[in-house]
């Protein structure tokens, strides 16, 4: 692989630089180049991940099956009530719908679906070749919306219009009209916040929701984990927005400021640091003396629950090496203050579709000498992680069996992660996940007879 | 609750879908591409299309699958995709170096219509690559649709005659199946003695060992030179009409290289099928080793026949998987009340018949009358499993919901498999693979009858 990818490097020169080695600047949210393997996704992949974790929706994908087949309950977001969502709906176009036109098939879709499950609200994805074929999804939407009696949203998602992020637009978009007051409504203020950008991972948001109430924080909804049409129409009566994934809901969070005057602030679950930081921001930004006194009772109640535990793992894990690619900015960052709390230092990081303002603080938390990267391939990432020595790769479903083939211990820290990993419970769960990767005997086979030189025992 | 299917059957105007049991050609393509050695498939159309066909093939076979895709813009879909189609392939062939780029459709660049033939004539290729291509529109047929193309593309692009007369060696199209049970097929032909070549081999591509670095290319695949003489070959066998029989006609046509298209070797009477068939094509004898497994599959039929007889089961996925599934288990005296697939069947009218004919066939001779459809979707199974309980489903992962919903057990085979593994490495195929069927049928059957079974019927031995 080494000289066919000395070329390849030539290509993407720009995307990657190493810290202390070069002065310039990454180039970043370029498109990807044509023929290349990418890991990067479609729009329609990005609106669909922010509101499928919208439970009673009917969520119907207008388009041919694979769209639909794709997306189907991948998301691993839990309900605590309605299961609508974990269903796959498809309008399944066919060759005489391409030629004719789907406008038909789709409102009789639309029809027959919320004849059977009574909801009260649709979101209709646009996927590439609605964009081609001109059916109107605004038009065929609004009028099913009138027949029925119940919001029918379309997405604007046709995979080709841009990439991830543009889908984390259009479905900012499709919320804002969701939570657009009825005529009628008058907004009544109240005390309470909207969390943005938790989608209830493994039940990742419920730990937060149980922090805040802690506090006395009265949470009004959160984006979009575990939420369902009542709770999302009351978003704009919050008084504050605070927002975990910042890639996919940073434009929501403006707009409903500009829209219905709601603040927002960044925060971050990820590690005890980031954890500790947020819950005394959200303090702050409410300004309530109570509050502040509880968020400090919590976090140090559940520090020192914690930190032993933690202290335990990082006597094990202390000088490792990790490398991490991730979808957006946000997370990136957390993770690297993460890897430092169990005494992990980040050797190449990189993701989809971070920003310039991340990569910047990205590039002022690494060592000297960690390689960062944009839109990477799966050479670059084998390449980068060979050269540095990681022990581990935090990343998504296409990069574990990468990693694993390298000898490479993974760490799921998207879609599929299996236990929640925000918060200080998550921090713990974290910790435990990469030690137990890590440090996993299986590792030890790899040396074994028949492997030939065979691989180092990363662990 | 996860359950949200409604037990009575009303009429279904839309012909929409509600929890496919297919999904779209390229994904089928792509698969049926890295069966090809030193090959990388292209995604020719937006950038989700080809992460999520890699996604979906990485979570059933727990490899990297590598694929290159065109990148599509909104200009690229306004002005059409051939530069970036031009562009792409001289990136692949630059950066990535297969000795072979599989350029497989979307709909998106079927519906602006690319003509992909045309765009490769005018590209530059280096000096010993080659770019192949299939249409693979997502709107017509299934996943099994486009792997069936992919393969035909790779007869019309590549298989040659280089003399009248005819090698003393079979052509074999494995159809849509895993790695394991290809390895499994191959070594039946090899234990007869008999050349072949296999294509696409997905073996040693997507089952490939841990070595401790990543080959973008594995040892696995149908080499170019081994595609190139199938048309020397003296018979084509096409396993599983659905996804084999449309390249082993074109085979034929083009080259006259005679086709026997036989059932996936499923179970006894399947298996049988093909060592029969090469046995007389090619005038060997069955070997000791092949007439011992077969008689110990027999004796396990015959030593558990009395665990299956009359057990009701409803069975879905893959046309040619179904057709073999279900054959196998009447031959244990199993009852298939339900037997659907997602991928449309075929017409009565046409030459290669119908999978709803087949399927109705079978149970006819066995006395059965059961829902049999093509082009369903697991709504409906679900709905007919309402009406008339099963004791066993078997199915891909997505039958979890219903087995969840409905108590019912459940067996995993067919694609995909996302929740499970150790599939794809081992056979259901040939008289080992129908061992293996029997062993999964038994735990799940027994597995039910010890959880459900009060103190007093709990038994040892069963």
């Amino acid at each position: 692989m080494a000289a066919d990818l000395a070329e390849s490097i030539i290509e993407r020169d720009e995307f990657i630089v190493t810290k202390g080695k070069n002065k310039k600047q990454l180039k970043c949210d370029a498109d990807s180049s044509a023929g290349c393997v990418s890991q990067r996704a479609c729009v329609y992949c990005g609106a669909r991940v922010v509101l499928n974790p919208i439970t009673d929706a009917i969520h119907l994908v207008h388009g041919p099956i694979g769209c639909a087949t794709y997306t189907w309950d991948i998301r691993g977001s839990l309900s605590s009530g309605a299961e609508l969502y974990r269903n796959s709906f498809s309008t399944d176009l066919k060759e005489q719908d391409i030629i004719f036109g789907g406008a038909k098939k789709l409102a009789a879709a639309i029809d027959g679906l919320v004849e059977k499950y009574q909801a009260k609200l649709v979101f209709v994805y646009s996927t590439c070749i609605v964009g081609v074929i001109g059916d109107d999804l605004e038009a065929i939407c609004s009028a099913a919306s009138r027949r029925h009696n119940i919001e029918v949203i379309p997405v604007e998602s046709s995979g080709f219009i841009g990439n991830k992020s543009a889908g984390y637009r259009a479905a900012g978009d499709a919320l804002l009209r969701l939570i657009k007051p009825f005529e009628s409504t008058v907004v009544e203020k109240n005390n309470s916040i909207n969390y943005l950008g938790d989608f209830n991972l493994a039940g990742e948001a419920w730990i937060i929701q149980n922090y805040l109430r802690q506090m006395g924080v009265e949470l009004n909804v959160t984006f979009t984990g575990d939420s369902h049409y009542t709770a999302l129409k009351s978003a704009p009566n919050a008084r504050l927005n605070i927002i975990q994934c910042a890639g996919s809901m940073i434009y929501l969070a403006g707009k409903m400021e500009e829209l219905y005057q709601i603040p927002y602030i960044q925060i971050s679950f990820l590690g005890i640091e980031d954890t500790a930081a947020s819950l005394r921001n959200i303090a702050a930004a409410l300004g309530e003396e109570s509050m502040i006194v509880k968020a400090e009772e919590l976090i140090a109640k559940e520090t020192a629950r914690v930190e032993n535990i933690i202290k335990g793992y990082r006597a094990k894990l202390e000088g490792k090496k990790a490398a991490i690619f991730v979808g957006g900015g946000f997370k990136a960052i957390s993770l690297i203050k993460q890897f430092r709390e169990i005494g992990i230092d980040v050797v190449m990081i990189g993701t989809q579709t971070g920003r310039k303002e991340e990569y910047e603080i990205m590039n002022e938390l690494v060592d000297d000498g960690t390689v960062i990267l944009d839109d990477a391939n799966p050479a670059e990432l084998e390449k980068f992680m060979m050269e540095k020595g990681a022990n581990l790769l935090v990343g998504g479903v296409k990069e574990r069996p990468l990693a694993y083939k390298l000898g490479i211990a993974f760490i799921d820290h998207n879609h599929d992660r299996k236990h929640p990993l925000s918060g200080f419970e998550g921090a713990v769960n974290f910790a435990e996940e990469v030690y137990s990767t890590v440090c996993s005997p299986v590792w030890k086979s790899l040396t074994s007879l028949g492997m030939g030189s065979g691989v180092e025992n990363h662990g | 609750m996860l359950d949200c299917t409604p037990k009575d059957i009303t009429e279904r105007k839309s012909g929409g879908i509600i929890n496919p049991a297919k999904t779209c050609q390229p994904i089928g393509a792509m698969y049926a591409a890295l069966g090809i050695h030193k090959c990388l498939p292209h995604s020719h159309g937006s950038q989700g299309c080809c992460s999520y066909h890699r996604m979906h093939l990485t979570r059933h076979f727990r490899d990297p699958v590598m694929a290159s895709t065109s990148c599509f813009t909104e200009g690229s879909s306004v002005f059409g995709g051939g530069a970036n189609l031009k562009a792409s392939i001289q990136n692949v062939f630059h950066i990535y170096k297969p000795d072979v780029m599989a350029i497989h459709t979307t709909c998106l660049t079927e519906t602006i219509g690319d003509d992909v033939s045309s765009i490769i004539k005018t590209a530059e290729i280096a000096e010993g690559k080659l770019v192949i291509h299939a249409n693979t529109p997502s709107y017509v047929g299934s996943h099994i649709t486009g792997f069936s193309n992919m393969t035909k593309a790779m007869v019309s692009y590549l298989a040659k005659s280089t003399s009248p007369e005819k090698k003393e060696q079979a052509n074999i199209i494995p159809g849509f199946v895993n790695p394991g049970d290809m390895r499994e097929i191959k070594r039946l032909v090899e234990s007869m003695g008999i050349e072949y070549i296999m294509f696409p081999d997905t073996s040693g591509v997507v089952d490939s060992p841990m070595t401790g670095e990543f080959e973008m290319y594995p040892e696995g695949g149908t080499t170019v030179e081994q595609l190139q003489d199938t048309g020397n070959s003296q018979i084509t066998l096409a396993l599983g009409r659905f996804a084999s029989s449309d390249p082993a006609d074109l085979l034929n046509k083009d080259y006259k290289v005679p086709v026997a298209t036989l059932k996936t070797p499923i179970g006894i009477k399947a298996t049988d099928a093909l060592l029969m068939t090469l046995r007389n094509s090619f005038a060997r004898e069955i070997p000791k080793e092949l007439e011992i497994e077969r008689g110990q599959l027999v004796d396990i039929m015959t030593d558990t026949h009395f665990h299956f007889h009359g057990k009701t089961v409803a069975i879905f996925g893959d046309p040619d998987i179904v057709t073999g599934i279900t054959e196998f288990v009447l031959s244990l005296g199993m009852v298939p009340l339900h037997v659907l697939t997602g991928t449309p069947g075929g017409s009565s009218s046409s030459a290669a018949g119908s999978f709803e004919d087949d399927i109705n066939g079978m149970l006819k001779g066995a006395g059965i009358e059961a829902n049999v459809k093509s082009a369903g979707d697991l709504f409906t199974l679900h709905q007919w499993i309402k009406n008339q309980p099963v004791d066993l489903l078997i199915g891909n992962t997505y039958g979890k919901y219903i087995a969840r919903a409905e108590d019912v057990p459940f067996m995993r085979v067919g694609f995909p498999i996302l929740d499970r593994s150790v599939h794809s490495y081992l056979p259901i195929v040939g008289y080992r693979g129908g061992m293996r069927l029997i062993e999964m049928i038994s735990n799940a059957l027994l597995d039910r009858a010890d959880r459900d079974a009060k103190d007093e019927d709990f038994e040892l031995v069963m």
